[in-house]
């Protein structure tokens, strides 16, 4: 399957990642839009941790003995057999939020403000590209056949 | 608050129907313009902070921000211009020198946009790059006398011994600019374009970093007169030596690298201890006359074995046909002659401004007196200071160059907006600054992805206009000023670069 890569010495911190990514999951999938209308507003699946001038942008790892799905009290969360992509069925999750206590990464998160529901990255699987991936300025995040 | 005689340069202008208050302006500003305030949820911009590098405005995802220069706000006056006056106020309020970056940004004459190129029509055929073999292939060292051949019984053969030379896939070398003038990423970015392409970079006075050896064979090292990074493995490495005697942007004037710019790496690249101060003196102290000079090149060429081109750079100042006639004589294989818009680091204002002359006029002058006294084929001439595009190059060659270094057009091509701050190390494209936060903002696969793209792009146009001309092969426009024009030119330049005015026939 296709995986996220980050280049840490190129992360320059400037969390478009994370904007891009808030867009692409809101409503309107519009920049203006999706930070000035859809409320409340959507989180974004991409982290970007800063320790001084050191950062790096981490989303779901698609483990591939994935925690979270085996952690899972309402079968929301699973592996794509196919695609190898673990998603979050939004309409299963009960927001128990089991999956966030066992993700190794902490890329999980309480999307608290529209349902409660776990929010994590989709990989944008209806995209060419992951829109983080896509909207690097620095080329930190690469998709790559592993 | 305190009298505040100088404002803004520019004006930072914020679409609020367009910002979205992500912080993105705030996080890329090392001059700290932007600021939010999370009361308000807004940002707000502070536009004496601003230098004009329009990083912020390049990374807004919705392109809310605007930077503007501010209107003048002096009234006019055409002696006591703005530049004029802000100057005094710095001045009266600091006691200092003036500083600035890059090259000089006065109106003075552009010799190239008063040159015009010429074509073939009718009476001799144009020819076509795309369809037709054409070279741009370019060697840099001394040429024989003549060239003696035999014949044997296998053809053919060389009999001349040549010197040692260069091999370029294109006339166009990278400048020197050294590790600490510049991140190491701008130089990683240099030296693996030189490499991909064929062609060669420069080490300035930063010695050569570890991670760039395995470039050497593609890197022109620089002997300053600090002697910064100088060993016996660093001149053997290379393949080329470069004695800096001047630099365009600054002529008689040495360097200095801050203390606080020589981080631990910079420390034993040059070779020099952490945090000190590297000070390059304005003359090379065991150089004071041509003699001087052609022991130094004769010290490098036993250290190098006489296997690699040793050359010499210069300054353009009025007397640099005589100079360079006595460096070609001194032994060097090259002369690189850079033009007084030539860029810096760091440079005082009143001599990158007032200093040298312009590389046409110097260029031109040093190749007639170099063939008046037969010696032009003892050394190549690479000509610095300001090449804007290829047609610079083109008539550069036409003058008489054999290639030319570009500095600032490369840093242009990894970022750069001339902001000319380069002497703060806050340059926040990562290019002139050693800060951490800021170099990783230059990714070297990414540089020299575009560092490449100018090469193979300026390169195709050269061709495109040698076959425009008819022309198939760049050593036939070498110093053939008949191709070139004058418009707008006085007797006096015309007669200086050697070229006829437009409207004149052969």
């Amino acid at each position: 399957m296709k995986k996220i890569f980050i280049d840490e010495q190129y992360c320059i911190g400037c969390r478009l990642c994370e904007i891009y990514c808030q867009v692409k999951h809101s409503k309107s999938k519009k920049i203006l839009k999706a930070f000035r209308e859809d409320q409340p507003g959507t989180l974004a699946r991409v982290l970007v941790e800063e320790i001084g001038s050191n950062s790096f942008a981490i989303q779901c790892r698609h483990c591939e003995d994935a925690p979270c799905t085996g952690a899972c009290i309402s079968g929301a969360m699973a592996k794509n057999e196919n695609t190898g992509v673990v998603i979050c069925d939004e309409e299963k999750c009960v927001g128990c939020w089991s999956c966030i206590m066992v993700c190794p990464y902490g890329v999980i998160k309480r999307d608290i403000k529209s349902k409660k529901v776990a929010s994590k990255c989709d990989l944008c699987f209806d995209e060419e590209e992951p829109v983080c991936v896509k909207n690097c300025p620095n080329e930190a995040l690469k998709i790559k056949e592993i | 608050m305190p009298l505040k005689l100088n404002q803004s340069e520019f004006v930072v202008e914020r679409d609020l129907n367009k910002c979205i208050s992500c912080e993105v302006c705030v996080r890329q500003c090392s001059n700290d313009a932007h600021e939010y305030d999370a009361d308000d949820k807004t940002v707000l911009s502070e536009a004496s902070k601003c230098v004009g590098c329009h990083r912020c405005e390049s990374l807004c995802p919705t392109e809310a921000i605007t930077i503007r220069k501010k209107a003048a706000e002096f009234k006019d006056n055409s002696n006591w211009q703005q530049a004029h006056i802000k100057n005094i106020y710095k001045q009266a309020e600091t006691g200092g020198v003036l500083l600035t970056g890059m090259g000089s940004d006065k109106p003075h004459t552009v010799y190239w946009d008063h040159i015009l190129f010429n074509a073939a029509q009718v009476t001799n055929p144009s020819i076509d790059p795309l369809r037709e073999p054409m070279e741009i292939k370019t060697f840099i060292g001394a040429k024989p006398e003549k060239l003696e051949i035999e014949k044997n019984d296998s053809g053919f053969k060389l009999k001349s011994k040549l010197g040692p030379h260069l091999e370029l896939s294109t006339p166009i070398l990278f400048s020197a600019m050294s590790y600490g003038s510049i991140s190491l990423n701008a130089c990683k970015s240099l030296a693996s374009a030189a490499y991909s392409f064929g062609t060669f970079y420069n080490t300035g006075e930063g010695g050569m970093h570890k991670d760039l050896q395995h470039f050497a064979k593609n890197t022109i090292v620089q002997v300053a007169s600090g002697r910064f990074g100088v060993n016996r493995q660093y001149l053997r490495s290379a393949a080329a030596v470069e004695i800096k005697i001047g630099q365009g942007a600054k002529p008689g004037i040495g360097g200095h690298l801050p203390g606080e710019k020589v981080t631990a790496d910079i420390s034993s690249t040059r070779m020099i201890p952490e945090g000190s101060d590297a000070i390059s003196p304005a003359p090379h102290h065991d150089i004071y006359s041509i003699e001087d000079l052609a022991q130094l090149i004769y010290a490098i060429k036993e250290a190098t074995d006489y296997l690699k081109p040793v050359g010499v750079k210069v300054s353009a100042v009025h007397n640099i046909a005589p100079i360079a006639s006595g460096i070609v004589r001194a032994g060097a294989d090259f002369v690189a002659i850079d033009g007084f818009r030539g860029g810096t680091g760091a440079a005082p204002q009143a001599i990158r401004d007032n200093v040298g002359i312009p590389i046409e006029l110097a260029l031109a002058a040093v190749d007639t007196r170099l063939r008046e006294e037969g010696i032009r084929h003892k050394a190549a001439i690479i000509i610095a200071g300001s090449i804007r595009s290829s047609s610079d190059i083109i008539k550069a060659i036409a003058l008489g160059a054999d290639a030319v270094y570009i500095g600032t057009a490369a840093l242009i091509a990894l970022g750069c907006h001339l902001c000319q701050k380069c002497y703060t190390g806050k340059c926040n494209w990562g290019i002139a600054t050693q800060d951490p936060y800021l170099t990783k903002r230059l990714n070297p696969s990414i540089g020299t992805k575009r560092l490449s793209g100018l090469l193979r792009a300026w390169s195709h146009e050269i061709k495109e206009m040698l076959g425009g001309a008819g022309i198939n092969a760049i050593e036939s426009l070498r110093g053939n000023r008949e191709h070139l024009r004058g418009i707008n030119l006085s007797e006096i330049e015309l007669s200086i670069l050697g070229i006829k005015h437009a409207g004149q026939a052969w």
